[in-house]
């Protein structure tokens, strides 16, 4: 392990960040010294994006200070990052792909004589990065996407090192790297800090941060909970930190179960998709809402879009009241009364430029026409029923769903399959970009779902509406079911616990 | 960002509001569309105060002739670019499906297999391009340019490169003659027209290939079968094109591999010019409509006046330009 060293690089003092009926960033504090690797922990929400955002430049802080190297600093945008130091290397890699790996890190600042790009240079120069950064053998004219997962990464921190950055803010690198490359990049990140550069580590997995970084800085509702903690801090302690959150939306009780044992309408049995889960097997009943915990890349979503046919299973079934599916059939799915609400509300859910009447009437073309001629006015009628019945301002159906806020966008996407009376309801982030007055109205609305016979699977990151909401959840972590137990056998911070040291608790 | 700012805007407003009887977009359209049928009329006048003879009954017809084909060919163009797609074949297809119901052989079976035939090779070739397109997962603009390539080759081959005379009488009598005082050609554009409308505005065909255009991944989690659609889009724009070489087929009597020149470019023209959006999901068959005349309009003015053809095209590339920018400018206007 490096030794940091008492030159702080950075100081971040009472940053605030406001976006309209959010406070994403309420006061945070950090400081970060130069060679030392300085983890960020926190929830889904806790607000970690938006600093490194607003580190990188791509956000202004409302309120706060930001400090570097001794001097105060504005950061107007990622280049003005960049140039004084600043380098991030994101979650999704942003690189462009039928570039070379010199092309690449010299993308924007390309070595030039004369306004003649100098290749020779860029070529030396590139090589010279891979060998500090360890890997020599990876040729600069070779195409960036034929490098591998953890070869692009290298080409990302070698464009940081090509802006001779300070500071490089890495955000969940090891997410898309098997165990051996993951050594190769903390072996890379220890040079770096030996050669003084600081890195601010964005990880959930505690042990990683064990094993590389110096001191961690917990986060909570977009507030520095406790910063400069030491990285051995144990886990109990981090995960109290971090569960507690304040919930802002009061979740509506369920005074009877509304679970029918003995009607299971879903039944999944060793469902596996190479690379994305393995072997997941549970059931849902008839009024049951069953939550899916774990964190993002955990496999959910994936799980939840191969039940529905939207993925093709490589082995497994899918069964609804007794028929086995047909995998990777959608249509079979929708047929048998299954319906999705997709995590990404607007590139997968929704026809933004057109009406919310013919949004809700998607599904169920067929029902809502005569020889192929559509019913108009049985459309609209049924649209505007199920929009007041959702409670949709304003419950026009003719209205563009553009132009309807996030939670009433959300509310058209479950209205289509309200219209159609289905079986199985599977929620995907049901409640991302959602304000807190709509969410309270979701949450009630599936409640009254689940009390109508419907099945429930809902899959959050928002770990109290998880708990809040389902009868049961299931909890994976990196493509496997780990436990299956009563959600009220189970408590933030046991299920906190469970998503990030994989530990198999006993309840 | 603009989404959020979009959003606390609309919670300010009355829970109680009584809803716009129509929706934005609707406006928009309408807008879009006053402006249109402002240009031709304003195009008509400009013909008939350089020569009177333009709004004769004569030049209206040989006008209204003249667009029939190209109409045809633009239904089924506007169906492809609202499903989010492009046919560049729409010319070769014409070219191929006029030569081969021309053909000695084809001739023989008397003028309703001629018609038969038109029909089938356009849907065949349309049909071509859709499969390749939805289950091939090649994308439309190298499919349809194959297409645009090889049907145009088949046709040579087909025809020799000769100009095929039809000598059937009945095709010629009948395709060339008047129905209740209106030429058939006419009553074929209407009557393509009419049914597209009603195919695209009222049918769950139209609505499927909207969806498809606004966002297939959607469209497809709604459990419609994309790919199967998509073929059949394409299918439909090649059987449009089967009628359109029957029309240009009993215009000239006579079918040769140089028809349809230049139809994938001018149907295009008029989709975009009548404010179909060339990313899919969002169009009008009633703008297509307007777009063909005003394009029509605008070679009668030069050719009524022995205008150049160079100036006549000069004058069409502003005429797109100018409803491109008009499109995003009134969609910018209604977005703030």
């Amino acid at each position: 392990m490096s030794e940091p060293t008492d030159e702080v690089l950075l100081t971040m003092s009472g940053i605030v960040k406001t976006f309209p009926g959010v406070r994403a960033l309420d006061g945070v504090d950090l400081e970060v010294r130069a060679g030392e690797v300085h983890c960020l922990l926190g929830q889904n929400g806790a607000g970690k994006s938006t600093l490194i955002k607003v580190l990188s430049g791509a956000h202004q802080p409302d309120e706060g200070h930001i400090i570097w190297r001794g001097r105060p600093t504005t950061l107007n945008s990622p280049v003005a990052a960049l140039r004084i130091g600043i380098a991030t290397m994101y979650q999704e890699l942003d690189l462009v792909d039928g570039l070379s790996v010199a092309e690449n890190i010299f993308l924007g600042h390309e070595p030039a004589t004369f306004g003649f790009s100098n290749r020779r240079a860029a070529r030396n120069q590139t090589r010279e990065l891979m060998r500090r950064l360890g890997h020599p053998e990876i040729p600069p004219g070779r195409e960036v996407a034929l490098l591998s997962a953890a070869g692009q990464q290298l080409v990302s921190m070698a464009r940081a090192l090509a802006h001779d950055a300070r500071l490089i803010i890495m955000d969940e690198p090891t997410a898309a790297l098997a165990a051996d490359e993951v050594d190769n990049l903390f072996r890379v990140v220890e040079d770096l800090t030996n050669d003084g550069v600081a890195v601010v580590y964005i990880s959930h997995r505690l042990e990683e941060i064990r094993r590389i970084g110096d001191r961690v800085t917990v986060l909570k509702d977009g507030r520095t909970v406790a910063t400069n903690l030491p990285a051995d801090t144990p886990t109990g302690d981090l995960v109290n930190l971090m569960s507690g959150r304040m919930v802002e939306t009061v979740f509506p009780l369920r005074e009877v179960s509304t679970v029918d044992e003995g009607n299971e309408v879903l039944r999944v049995e060793g469902l596996s998709r190479k690379g994305e889960f393995e072997n997941v097997s549970f059931s849902v009943h008839a009024g049951e809402i069953v939550g899916l915990a774990g964190l993002v890349g955990a496999g959910r979503s994936e799980v939840l879009e191969t039940v529905y046919g939207a993925r093709k299973s490589d082995a497994g079934s899918v069964w609804v009241n007794g028929k086995r599916m047909r995998p990777g059939s959608v249509t079979s799915a929708v047929a048998a009364g299954v319906g999705l609400a997709p995590e990404e509300r607007k590139s997968q859910g929704l026809l933004l430029d057109q009406s919310v009447a013919n949004n809700v009437t998607l599904a169920s073309l067929p029902e809502y026409s005569t020889f192929g001629f559509t019913d108009r006015s049985k459309e609209l009628k049924d649209s505007r029923a199920t929009l007041e019945r959702l409670d949709m301002r304003p419950a026009d159906p003719r209205r563009l769903v553009r132009t309807f806020s996030g939670g009433n966008q959300q509310k058209a996407v479950v209205a289509r399959w309200l219209v159609r009376d289905c079986k199985v309801l599977l929620l995907d982030e049901p409640t991302r970009g959602v304000d807190v007055g709509a969410r309270a109205e979701l949450y009630r609305l599936i409640h009254e779902l689940a009390a109508a016979g419907v099945a429930v699977v809902l899959v959050s990151s928002e770990v109290p509406e998880v708990l809040g909401l389902s009868d049961r959840v299931l909890v994976m972590r990196e493509g496997r079911l780990l436990t299956e137990a009563a959600a009220k056998d189970l408590t933030e911070a046991s299920i906190l616990d469970m998503v990030m040291e994989g530990s198999e608790v006993v309840v | 960002m603009s989404d959020v700012t979009e959003k606390s805007t609309l919670d300010e407003r009355p829970a109680v509001q009584t809803a716009p009887a129509k929706s934005t977009s609707g406006l928009r359209m309408d807008i879009r569309l006053t402006i249109l049928i402002g240009v031709l009329v304003a195009l008509c006048v400009v013909g008939y105060a350089l020569n009177p003879a333009f709004l004769g009954e004569t030049n209206i017809s040989i006008m209204l002739r003249l667009a029939a084909a190209i109409g045809v060919v633009s239904v089924g163009m506007t169906f492809v670019i609202i499903s989010g797609g492009i046919d560049l074949s729409v010319g070769s297809m014409v070219a191929l499906s006029s030569v081969w119901m021309t053909t000695l052989a084809t001739q023989e079976y008397g003028p309703w297999v001629m018609v038969l035939c038109a029909l089938l090779v356009g849907l065949g070739a349309g049909l071509i391009n859709g499969v390749l397109i939805a289950y091939g997962k090649v994308v439309p603009f190298i499919a349809t340019l194959a297409m645009y390539a090889s049907a145009r080759g088949l046709a040579e081959r087909l025809s020799e490169r000769q100009t095929q005379v039809v000598r059937e009488q009945g095709f010629s009598d009948f395709f060339r003659g008047d129905l209740i005082g209106i030429p058939v050609l006419i009553w074929m554009l209407a009557v393509v027209f009419a049914v597209g409308w009603v195919l695209l505005n009222r049918t769950t065909f139209g609505r499927r290939t909207f969806a498809i255009g606004g966002n297939a991944e959607a469209a497809r989690l709604a459990g419609i079968n994309v790919k199967l659609h998509t073929a059949m889009v394409y299918g439909l724009a090649g059987l449009l094109c089967g009628v359109a070489a029957i029309m240009v087929v009993a215009r000239t009597t006579s079918g040769a591999s140089t028809n349809g020149m230049f139809y994938e470019l001018d149907a295009i023209a008029a989709v975009v010019i009548g404010g179909t959006l060339l990313s899919g999901g969002r169009g009008t068959l009633i703008g297509t409509l307007i777009g063909v005349l005003i394009f029509t309009v605008v070679n009668s003015i030069f050719t009524q006046n022995n205008l150049e053809t160079d100036i006549q095209n000069i004058a069409k590339g502003v005429i797109i330009v100018g409803a491109v920018l008009l499109q995003t400018l009134t969609s910018r206007r209604a977005k703030t």
